[in-house]
């Protein structure tokens, strides 16, 4: 995707042709579940699809969305802010996730998340210098009872997670 | 006590999830029932039942349902399976190891209601539960269930999944419905309430996946049977969900009314140190937190207030005595803070600043005054919001205050935290879980 010109707020007429057609080919069955004249009810599918074929949810993206649903771009660009699944910026190749609420840290997951950050070498948020890991803290996964609980590339949870599950995870990371 | 599993019967059976197995055991029958009852004598019958909401608010289903207008369609349903809460992880399990059950449940609430749209609402953090209802979905209309003749009845029936993004606020009913048009969770005032003016402004009925996987069974049983497992206005059972520091943490499925200490003591074996309880959470982490020496109480919705607490979502967290309470609660005014959608002033503002204070307290800082000004901070924000968050946000802090006075004067008197670098306890090892009955 090229970079953002702030003059030029995300012209959704400059994202590659044949990742816009999957897109569209993408949204199309989602549209289905939603009645006819309340197609803006698919704002965060058409986010994460977005993301998932542009790499990150950014303003091209949302006004592609906005355009698609027949809503403003305002409108797409509060619900990208708004959830934390969305990426308004590229993040790492791999985006690691850990629960530090109380019942993953009453496992151990604040001093696990103290060895991610010096094992990678960034701070919560940051993305390690080859652009391989992303880490970022967050809020309950709801895997209270299996904790800790990792959660990778927002697809796969990986539950009481040990220091040593924790080296195997990052070693598929590639 | 009954020992009846309503919701926990067939996990860990091979291939529970799929149709086949719900099928060989009896599943669907209660569709089928329910199809031959006139609608008002299902509504009856969940009435009798005693059913309450599972998802925390204890509200009586069958009474909710009586909120909607009679002659406006559409009507909705909404699903909710945003389960956030922090400690709370029940429904994904009905959903992992029994989804036909909720998707009968909803079936025939639909029915019993006149709604031919429903959405379940599944918070994006659930990947592999939202495909296993795509799955169960699939199955369900394939085999005629669901979709335009419900199991072969003149009547039409769509059910969908719609995943989340990451928002706790989108637990929250109306902001779920927001979230759901496409728009950011942002909670709408009440009245009107969702059963007048709800989804696309249409009447809309909004249950959690415990509270309608529970449907079936009462069609099958009569709302009488079920309202017996349980006790007074609660009828049946309860998916209670334990973690911290207990030895074998996990779901249990008790009747609503079942004993918190016993729970915790004799289901989950005590704590793992084997040290006393310090302090328990019974309902969420928004639930008013009790001593060790408080527990011995129903976790019954009405019999829990007496005590000055809620039993919530059912999600229960144990800690010992070598937790530090302040350190806990930092971490629980944080998750507000973070989750607060940020409309209402009180709690977007408040939230980071309790938040701020508990931290400024946990690491030495504190000075003579602040506990006192933590729960200054917290009533001025509960029941000044516009939805539950800022209640939600305010009771950890008083009851932690309250109850835990001695740990939060330590801090400030010793500057430091006097739990050092162990604040969150001695008992770190993960541990095997037990899941409705089975290791997990």
């Amino acid at each position: 995707m090229p970079p953002h010109d702030p003059t030029k707020p995300g012209d959704w007429k400059d994202l590659p042709k044949d990742q816009v057609a999957r897109f569209d080919a993408a949204l199309a069955p989602v549209l289905q579940r939603y009645p006819p004249d309340k197609k803006e009810a698919a704002m965060i599918p058409a986010l994460r699809i977005g993301q998932e074929i542009f790499g990150h949810a950014g303003t091209a993206v949302q006004q592609l969305c906005a355009e698609r649903l027949g809503t403003s771009p305002a409108r797409a660009e509060e619900v990208a802010t708004f959830y934390v699944m969305f990426h308004t910026h590229p993040t790492g190749k791999h985006l690691l996730e850990i629960c530090t609420n109380v019942s993953c840290c009453l496992a151990g997951a604040d001093r696990m998340f103290e060895q991610l950050k010096r094992r990678l070498g960034v701070e919560n948020g940051g993305t390690t210098k080859d652009g391989r890991i992303t880490l970022r803290e967050v809020e309950c996964l709801g895997s209270c009872g299996t904790a800790p609980a990792v959660l990778v590339d927002e697809k796969v949870m990986e539950e009481r997670v040990s220091p040593q599950k924790l080296e195997t995870i990052l070693g598929g990371l590639q | 006590m009954s020992d009846v599993k309503v919701l926990t019967a067939r996990w860990g059976k091979k291939d529970s999830h799929t149709l086949a197995s719900y099928k060989a055991d009896g599943g669907y029958g209660a569709l089928e029932k329910a199809l031959s009852m006139p609608q008002p004598g299902i509504v009856e019958e969940v009435k009798i039942s005693n059913l309450r909401g599972r998802g925390g608010a204890g509200f009586a289903t069958g009474l909710k349902w009586t909120f909607l207008p009679k002659d406006i369609r559409p009507r909705y349903l909404c699903v909710n399976a945003d389960e956030s809460e922090p400690g709370t992880f029940k429904d994904r399990y009905i959903i992992e190891n029994d989804p036909h059950m909720l998707l009968e449940g909803i079936a025939i609430t639909c029915y019993a209601l006149d709604i031919h749209l429903a959405y379940i609402y599944i918070r994006g953090e659930f990947p592999k539960q939202a495909a296993a209802l795509e799955q169960a979905l699939a199955e369900a209309r394939e085999a005629g269930i669901i979709g335009k003749k419900l199991m072969g009845k003149d009547f039409d029936l769509e059910v969908h999944v719609h995943r989340g993004a990451g928002a706790y606020i989108c637990g929250e009913e109306s902001a779920l419905m927001e979230s759901l048009e496409g728009k950011k969770g942002y909670p709408r005032l009440k009245p009107p309430f969702p059963a007048v003016v709800g989804l696309w402004g249409k009447p809309t009925i909004i249950n959690n996946v415990e509270t309608l996987a529970n449907v079936p069974w009462i069609v099958k049983h009569g709302g009488a049977a079920f309202a017996a497992l349980g006790t007074g206005k609660s009828g049946g059972t309860r998916l209670f969900g334990v973690s911290g520091n207990v030895k074998r943490p996990g779901i249990y499925e008790k009747p609503v009314h079942y004993n918190l200490k016993k729970l915790i003591m004799e289901d989950c074996g005590g704590t793992a140190s084997g040290r006393p309880v310090k302090a328990v959470i019974p309902g969420g982490s928004s639930s008013p937190v009790l001593r060790g020496d408080e527990i011995d109480v129903s976790l019954e919705f009405d019999a829990i207030k007496a005590a000055g607490t809620m039993s919530g979502s059912g999600g229960v967290i144990v800690m010992d005595d070598s937790v530090c309470m302040v350190r806990v609660l930092s971490r629980v005014t944080k998750f507000y803070a973070e989750e607060s959608c940020g409309q209402c002033t009180p709690c977007r503002e408040g939230t980071p600043w309790m938040e701020s204070l508990c931290e400024k307290i946990e690491h030495g800082h504190g000075v003579p005054g602040d506990a006192d000004k933590l729960l200054d901070m917290a009533n001025h924000i509960g029941g000044f919001t516009i939805c539950a968050l800022g209640d939600a946000a305010s009771m950890p802090v008083q009851s932690f205050v309250k109850k835990f006075k001695d740990d939060f004067e330590r801090h400030i008197a010793e500057h430091r935290c006097p739990f050092g670098e162990g604040a969150w306890g001695v008992s770190q090892d993960s541990r095997e879980a037990v899941i409705g009955g089975m290791r997990a």
